[in-house]
């Protein structure tokens, strides 16, 4: 992490709500806070349900009407988007930042042509002229290795990787400072995710892109990202620079999402499991919301929830890696996670 | 050494696409997909093997047919040294699909589709029992539905009975999907990407689950994957497949220490490790699995082979003994590497 540069993104304390038709309140985000600096890959991590999603629907005030964002600031270029009235936050989707949603199947529009469908969000924003929108369409479609001979083909007549490309190339259209992939491969054979992530990466490079990748894939994150966010329940269990949050992670449950996932490297034995099931967000735990699951579970556990604190606290090594952890643990020396 | 539990011999299964009628008037040939072409492999009991390989390679149609779900059209298939389906010519002995079955289970991919959503799990789970006339008596019925959940990790049992699939979270579908298989006392489990459609961690369950299975029932497993990472933790030999062929096959840890194959080396460098201090250079092959209609000459894998000699175009590469066990279908193989 360069510590120097500006943050592009800086998430602050982001909490968003969503009302059931019976009038529930459920909790989707609570108190999550991560930054995105310029040309870095970000990873948000977790189960299904824990937040992912939302948190980038947050982010891009996409969500459906039935949510509402309560509390926290989204700076963007230190602008806190938020606070943008809604003709103003048009300026910032697309041309400033832009999604590749999951399921690129579904994504696409069926009854328009790939190219067609590009050039479209180019001319929505009044950007260039038809005629050197479709150049920039070819380039666009270059760049992400679709050949022109296939451009005016219709999304059924491609692969699952190429649609994919195809919505990268679309993402990419307003020229973007940063990307959200919503798991980008979780449909796709190994090979093509190998295909999309090199793609990613050689765009990165080309661009100098920031991208925050949404996955539950361990294995992705480690080959794609600087720094990972761990979710669970909506809020960051874990969060900081990928390499150490992978060899000293400091949240049990980050210990054994990485416990549950298969290695290559290290063939046979059990995979750890994680007993339970995620919590439900109308009914959240009134403590630490992974304190049911948790194989360290102490009575402060299920009173209290566990304050983000830097790792640092604990291991003065880790102050400059803005290693961060929301659990007990930490505060509590004697009985230090392993 | 026994006798196998499952012998394939040769198998070949094509599918005739329909043709327009321009093209019958025209007496184009007839095209086929030849989604399984010559492929023969032995399962031991209480032995896992690992099919991988991309979509389109073949992988689902093998387990389709070894159940009845397709009819193969060429080939062998032997169930403990019976022929499956129908008396072979020049007689000997066979058994029936429906006698294989009770044998034999399969489990797909998607609990969210392989559940009758009418149905509440004790019916989901005692249908197999009924349609093959077992277990009678409601007592005895009863019984072996709670032990087979119980078997699939539900816990207790009959919390679960009256439950419908909607209910229940993905992990918990796919444990009822393994339990109305375990119902029957099958010898045999064919799973066909069981975990793919998991999150991490409840995939980890399932995969604890089908090795304590293995090891607690001896049962034979054919796990069908995409994902080499998956294999480590559960299969005992692992095959690898491309275009309807085994291109590489021997025992998991061997193949994977030292792959053979450059398709099993390419796919193998694709793996993503989960931990950033070990990425590796990943060698990514270019384009698509080729259409099976239009299979290439030669070695099927030769245009999109790294490592391709111009013998490779014209030559369709035998499997070659590399070391006890392992094999591999590759010009470029030598026996003993």
């Amino acid at each position: 992490m360069n510590a120097t540069a500006a943050p592009l993104l800086s998430v602050r304390g982001l909490g968003t709500q969503f009302t059931t038709v019976e009038g529930e309140v459920a909790t989707a985000l609570e108190d999550v806070s991560f930054e995105v600096f310029p040309g870095q890959t970000v990873g948000l991590v977790g189960e299904s349900g824990c937040g992912k999603t939302t948190t980038l629907l947050s982010i891009m005030r996409l969500l459906p009407v039935t949510a509402r964002i309560t509390t926290g600031q989204v700076l963007f270029r230190n602008t806190d988007l938020l606070r943008l009235n809604e003709r103003e936050m048009r300026d910032y989707r697309w041309k400033e930042m832009s999604i590749v949603f999951q399921g690129a199947m579904n994504a696409l529009n069926p009854v328009m042509t790939v190219s067609e469908q590009i050039a479209e969000a180019i001319l929505l924003h009044n950007l260039m002229e038809r005629t050197s929108a479709a150049k920039r369409v070819g380039q666009l479609l270059d760049l992400v290795g679709i050949a022109a001979a296939r451009k005016n083909q219709y999304p059924h007549q491609y692969s699952g990787g190429m649609r994919q490309r195809a919505m990268i190339a679309m993402a990419l259209a307003c020229q973007p400072s940063l990307l959200f992939a919503d798991e980008p491969t979780t449909a796709l054979d190994v090979m093509i995710q190998a295909q999309i992530l090199e793609l990613l990466q050689s765009i990165q490079r080309e661009l100098g892109l920031a991208i925050v990748l949404v996955t539950h894939d361990l294995g992705v994150v480690a080959e794609m990202c600087d720094s990972v966010v761990v979710m669970y329940g909506g809020k960051v269990a874990e969060y900081g620079p990928a390499d150490t949050v992978y060899n000293e992670p400091q949240h049990p449950y980050t210990q054994r999402l990485l416990g549950a996932f298969p290695d290559l490297n290290k063939p046979a034995g059990a995979l750890a499991t994680i007993p339970g099931t995620p919590p439900r967000l109308n009914a959240l735990p009134p403590g630490c919301r992974f304190a049911p699951r948790c194989h360290r579970r102490m009575d402060v556990c299920d009173h209290n929830a566990p304050p983000i604190l830097p790792v640092a606290a604990l291991r003065p090594a880790a102050a400059k890696s803005r290693h961060m952890a929301a659990c007990h643990l930490l505060q509590n020396p004697g009985t230090q996670p392993q | 050494m026994t006798p196998p539990i499952l012998e394939i011999r040769k198998l070949e299964k094509h599918f005739e696409i329909r043709q327009s009628l321009t093209d019958a008037l025209r007496r184009q040939p007839q095209k086929v997909v030849r989604a399984v072409d010559d492929v023969s492999f032995t399962l031991a009991k209480g032995e896992v093997l690992a099919l991988v390989g991309e979509s389109g390679c073949g992988k689902t149609t093998i387990v389709r047919t070894l159940i009845g779900l397709e009819a193969p059209t060429g080939g062998e298939i032997l169930f403990h040294g019976q022929h499956v389906g129908r008396a072979p010519r020049g007689g000997g002995s066979f058994i029936s699909l429906k006698q294989l079955r009770q044998r034999a289970q399969i489990i797909f991919q998607d609990p969210y589709e392989s559940l009758n959503p009418r149905a509440t799990i004790f019916d989901t789970v005692a249908e197999p029992l009924v349609v093959h006339g077992l277990a009678p008596n409601p007592a005895e019925r009863v019984e072996r539905v709670r032990r087979a959940l119980e078997e699939a990790g539900l816990r207790p049992a009959q919390d679960y009975f009256l439950r419908y699939p909607h209910e229940l979270s993905g992990g918990q579908r796919q444990r009822v999907v393994i339990g109305s298989a375990m119902v029957l006392d099958p010898e045999l489990i064919l799973a066909d990407e069981p975990v793919s459609m998991l999150d991490v961690s409840i995939r980890a369950e399932i995969l604890n689950l089908l090795n304590a299975l293995r090891r607690e029932r001896n049962i034979s497993i054919i796990f069908i994957t995409h994902d080499l990472g998956m294999v480590g933790s559960l299969a005992d030999r692992l095959a690898v497949m491309y275009l309807g062929r085994i291109v590489e096959i021997g025992p998991t840890a061997e193949v994977l220490t030292n792959p053979q194959h450059p398709y099993t080396k390419a796919l193998l460098s694709v793996v993503p490790v989960p931990n950033p201090r070990l990425r590796k250079p990943r060698m990514i092959l270019q384009g698509e699995t080729p259409n099976p209609i239009d299979i290439p000459p030669g070695c099927r894998f030769h245009p999109r082979c790294p490592v391709a000699i111009e013998a490779c175009k014209v030559t369709d590469p035998v499997c070659v003994t590399v070391h006890d066990m392992h094999e591999a279908a590759c010009l470029l193989v030598q026996p003993g590497a």
